[in-house]
Formats: C-alpha cells, structure tokens, sequence
C-alpha cells in the first residue's frame, strides 16, 4: 500500500537498537543486499525483499536516494505466484493419467501421487509469474520509529523477520502493553501496577 | 518486559477499555483533548463502532456503521458488558479533516485518510509529496499517543477505579 493512497493502513513500531556508523551507509548496503529477486521462470512460489519506494519494480538504493528529510523511505516487496488448485489438478490428473498407462497399473501410491503433484506445481511455477505486493516504509532512524502500510498478519511476520534479518535490529509492534511499557514515560512503580493490572469490571 | 506474544493476548482488553474510555470522554468532557493538542477543533466517533463482549470462550460481536449511524445500540451492548473493539474516529484542525479506524486489541490504524494532498507531478516533487504525508500522519499518530499516554497514566492510578469507573458506569446506564 504506497503511504501516498488516498486511504492507509498503519502499524506503528520501535525500532530497538543501533546500527553501525556511517549509518545511511550502513542502511544501504543491507537494503541491496536484502533486495527483491525476481522469481518469474524459476521454480520458487514465494520471495520477499526490500524494494524502493520510487522504483518497487526496478529496486534501487544508489546513493541516497532512500532518504526523504529525516526519514528513510523504503519498500517490503512479497512476491507469490497463486496457481489456482482447477489447475493442479488438471495436469495432476493427466500426468498421473499417463504414468499409469507407462505402467499398466491401475493404482498408483499415496508417495507417487504426491510426488506427480509437487513435479506438476514445479513445473507450473515456472510458468506463471509471481503477483507481487508492495507495502511502504518510513523509518525515522533518529527517534527510532517506523510505520508500517499495512496490517496484515503475514506482511507485518515478514517485515519483522527480515528487518531483522538485514539490519540486525528488533522491530517492536507498538500494541496496548508495549505502548505503554516503552512509550507511555511510566515511573518503576507505574510499570509495576501495569504487569498486575486485570480487566476492569464496568457492570458492577 | 513481558514476551511479546504473551503480553499480546494477555492484554487486549486495555486496547479495548481505551477505546471504551475515549467514547465516553468524547461524550462527556471532549475538553481534555484541547489540552493535548492545541490545534484540535474537535474529536467525533466516525462512521463505525464495533463492540465485542468476551465471554469465556466465545466472543459476541456488534457493529454498528454508516454515515448517519446512531448510537444507541451501541450503549445498549455497554450496559450489557460489551467494550469497544475498534472506533472510527473524526479528528478536525481549523478546515482540515482526517478520519480512521482505531483498533483496540493492536493499536493499528486502518482506513486512514488525512486532508487531501496534491499528488507529485514530477520527481522533483516527490519528496515534498512525501514529507507533506508524514507530517499529516504524523499529527494524528502524535495525538493518540498523548492520548494513550493520558489514558495509562489515569488506569494505573489510584484515580481509575477511586473516580473515573464510576462516572463511566454512570454515563453507561444514564444514556
């Protein structure tokens, strides 16, 4: 989802930790080495990587030419090629079709079937190209926050893990506890009532 | 700190009892908000409520939209022991207006919409586009933190259950 839609979805986080100076330096090498690959005529049905928020079709991170103002502004890129199940199993059918026909038998295993469908998925992924799906960044290094365009359960997993990945920093999901554990200045003691606080009971 | 996924679950009802608590202050004293953010002409609920009642192992759901929605049902679910579970919100700066969906259980926003913006006619506009957007997001996102903020320091007071349960309880069963 480009942050520049007419309607957005956010998910805010903290970014915990530092990266190395220089830091834009830093930033960049791992946004290229952490890039969108292109999967259409190969056999993966599914890859992810950062993209740029100008290009999300022809990454680039030269330079940089990912920082706008005091943010750095990029791209999580999932790619995932959708083979409908009608067709599996129309070239499932036809394939084991004609094993059986090669063998003159009438049955064929539970193993056989399964490895007729994981070669027919094989050689369909090659075939379809991947339908990719591109959600924005901005990341505020200084203070440490990033949004996130979108509130998918699997994108959000997906950013998480990869930012991890490429940056070696934890990315922190800002939701009621963490909200107020990390962002609500609570003293030590306020912290305390936090942990030991139960649902308040509005009906008695 | 707690684990993350732990403390997830463990604590969506504070989600819920924010939203819950800021339906009320809308309602009954929208004067707090002007203290936090100067520029506010005013705070409204939007075009949707949706109220969920956790029992123990199911969850009774009510939503409640459209443009001229009317609340009553609403406070009908409250009075039964439902809470809000995500708020659409209208937040308004002098002619300016911006509208979105809060979620209780993770704080997400959805459907977020800021005053319209010029899109880029060039690339030599595309970074004044872009910090135009955030500073616009970036009011709002501001706002709801002050407000959380305000909302934990209350529930981890003394004052949550000496003052403001009460007159929750009262507004409830009142309206």
């Amino acid at each position: 989802m480009s942050l520049l839609s007419a309607s957005v979805s956010i998910t805010r986080y903290k970014v915990a930790g530092k990266l190395e100076a220089p830091v834009l330096e830093t930033v960049g090498a791992a946004l290229k080495e952490n890039a969108i690959s292109e999967i259409d005529d190969q056999a993966p049905e599914k890859v992810s990587g950062w993209t740029s928020f100008e290009k999300p079709y022809q990454p680039d991170f030269s330079g940089s030419s990912f920082v706008y103002g005091a943010y750095l502004v990029f791209a999580l890129r999932i790619d995932k090629k959708a083979i409908p199940a009608k067709i599996i199993q129309k070239y499932f059918m036809i394939e084991s079709a004609r094993r059986l026909a090669e063998s003159s038998r009438q049955y064929l295993s539970r193993n056989e079937k399964q490895r007729i469908k994981d070669h027919v998925i094989d050689g369909l992924s090659l075939k379809v190209p991947a339908t990719p799906n591109v959600y924005d960044i901005i990341w505020n290094y200084e203070e440490s926050f990033l949004w996130f365009f979108s509130n998918l359960k699997a994108a959000n997993e997906e950013l998480e893990t990869l930012f991890l990945r490429s940056f070696n920093l934890t990315l922190i999901r800002m939701f009621p506890y963490t909200a107020a554990h990390l962002n609500a200045d609570l003293a030590d003691t306020e912290k305390d009532i936090l942990l030991k606080l139960t649902p308040t009971n509005f009906r008695g | 700190m707690l684990d993350v996924a732990v403390a997830y679950n463990r604590y969506k009802f504070l989600g819920d009892e924010f939203l819950t608590w800021l339906w009320f202050v809308i309602d009954q004293d929208p004067m707090i908000f002007k203290d936090m953010d100067p520029d506010l002409t005013s705070l409204e609920i939007g075009n949707r409520i949706v109220l969920e009642k956790r029992k123990s192992k199911s969850v009774e759901r009510i939503t409640i939209k459209g443009e001229d929605a009317h609340f009553e049902e609403g406070m009908l679910a409250l009075k039964k022991g439902a809470l809000v579970a995500e708020l659409n919100l209208v937040y308004r700066a002098s002619e300016q207006k911006w509208q979105f969906t809060l979620k209780g259980e993770s704080l997400n926003l959805s459907g977020f919409k800021t005053p319209k913006t010029p899109p880029p006619e060039s690339p030599d506009d595309l970074e004044g586009a872009i910090l135009e957007k955030v500073f616009l997001y970036d009011k709002i996102l501001q706002f709801l933190e002050k407000l959380y903020k305000y909302f934990i320091k209350l529930r981890t007071s003394n004052s949550w259950q000496s003052r403001v349960m009460p007159l929750i309880k009262t507004w409830m069963h009142a309206s």
